[in-house]
């Protein structure tokens, strides 16, 4: 498994905090092992709240192994903006694919998921997946 | 036929008039937003004229596609990927040509704005920019006074409207009574089209 390429995953929040919180969250509930490659991408370039393209493209070429990268988003312009990147072409890895999933629960899953050494398609499934979970 | 000088007087109109407007619409956009509009899209236009005068693209489709690009990188809000995807798409259409027509034009922003519609998901009434742009677009055959008259009547007119996109939309029957602040940023950009046609003495 040692040379198995992982998916990458990225966290797009409108705040620094929250999107850094979530990926430590996620990868601390992997239980350690594999180091599956997670960037946040939260907040504008100076700080402030808001969505930041290049932060976006930062963050997802420095998690991609060749596996696919797999971009979780909170709301209005994180997810505005990673369409956007992705409908222009060239600003993303290859194999990067907006995951429509909630984001804490999401990220969680697909993080864990990444951990086993799935592909991209069982990553997006099981961050999708995470919607149909219901807590009361 | 309009040439690569006239689409930076718009750019540069555009971001004048944004400027001028700012705090209007920061303040449009405080009780249904989240009163960062102006200064979006202030930080937005100035990068635009910035980088226009820097790389000097010298074609029309050149000048809407960097133009674009740079709303994309450096506004921060909601409004920057929808603007972005505006330009872009618009610059996209228009080509390569050195010089296009007013009908070109009105070809090019009609696919632009359908790109936005298909990115945000919003449709006419949905109390959004598309309620400027529609209407300017539709208008656009019977001249850039024509559009300009409509895209703000357009804008006016998002104001007894219930939002259904983006975070006003989360205020439901409370979205009622406000103009849309992005329909009058739209309008901005229309008008500002009327105005670089009328420095050129077309």
């Amino acid at each position: 498994m040692s040379d198995e390429k992982l998916v990458g995953i990225v966290l797009v929040s409108h705040s620094a905090q929250v999107a850094a919180s979530v990926a430590e969250l996620a990868l601390g509930l992997t239980g350690g092992g594999t180091a599956v490659p997670v960037a946040p991408a939260g907040g504008t370039e100076d700080g402030g709240l808001g969505t930041s393209a290049e932060l976006i493209s930062a963050a997802a070429a420095s998690v991609d192994r060749g596996a696919g990268v797999a971009v979780l988003t909170d709301l209005g312009s994180a997810v505005l903006t990673v369409k956007t990147l992705l409908a222009e072409g060239d600003e993303l890895p290859d194999g990067t694919r907006l995951v429509d999933a909630p984001f804490v629960e999401g990220a969680v899953a697909a993080v864990v998921t990444a951990a086993t050494g799935a592909d991209l398609a069982a990553v997006e499934a099981a961050a999708a997946e995470a919607y149909t979970y219901r807590k009361v | 036929m309009l040439d690569a000088d006239f689409f930076r007087r718009w750019m540069t109109a555009t971001a004048a008039s944004v400027a001028r407007e700012a705090e209007r619409l920061t303040a449009l956009d405080s009780p249904i937003g989240d009163a960062d509009h102006g200064s979006n899209l202030q930080r937005g236009f100035t990068a635009v004229t910035a980088t226009l005068e820097k790389e000097a693209p010298d074609t029309p489709g050149a000048i809407l596609t960097l133009a674009g690009r740079q709303l994309i990188s450096t506004v921060g809000g909601a409004s920057g990927p929808l603007y972005g995807t505006l330009l872009r798409r618009t610059g996209k259409a228009l080509g390569e040509a050195a010089e296009v027509s007013a009908e070109q034009l009105a070809e090019a922003l009609r696919t632009g704005v359908d790109a936005v519609r298909t990115l945000g998901g919003a449709a006419p009434g949905d109390k959004t920019m598309i309620d400027a742009l529609v209407p300017a677009v539709d208008a656009l055959g019977d001249g850039f006074a024509a559009a300009r008259a409509a895209a703000e009547e357009g804008a006016v007119a998002t104001t007894p409207l219930q939002a259904r996109k983006g975070r006003a939309s989360y205020l439901g029957e409370r979205s009622i009574g406000h103009q849309d602040p992005g329909a009058t940023s739209a309008s901005l950009l229309i008008a500002a089209l009327a105005e670089a046609v009328e420095a050129s003495g077309e």
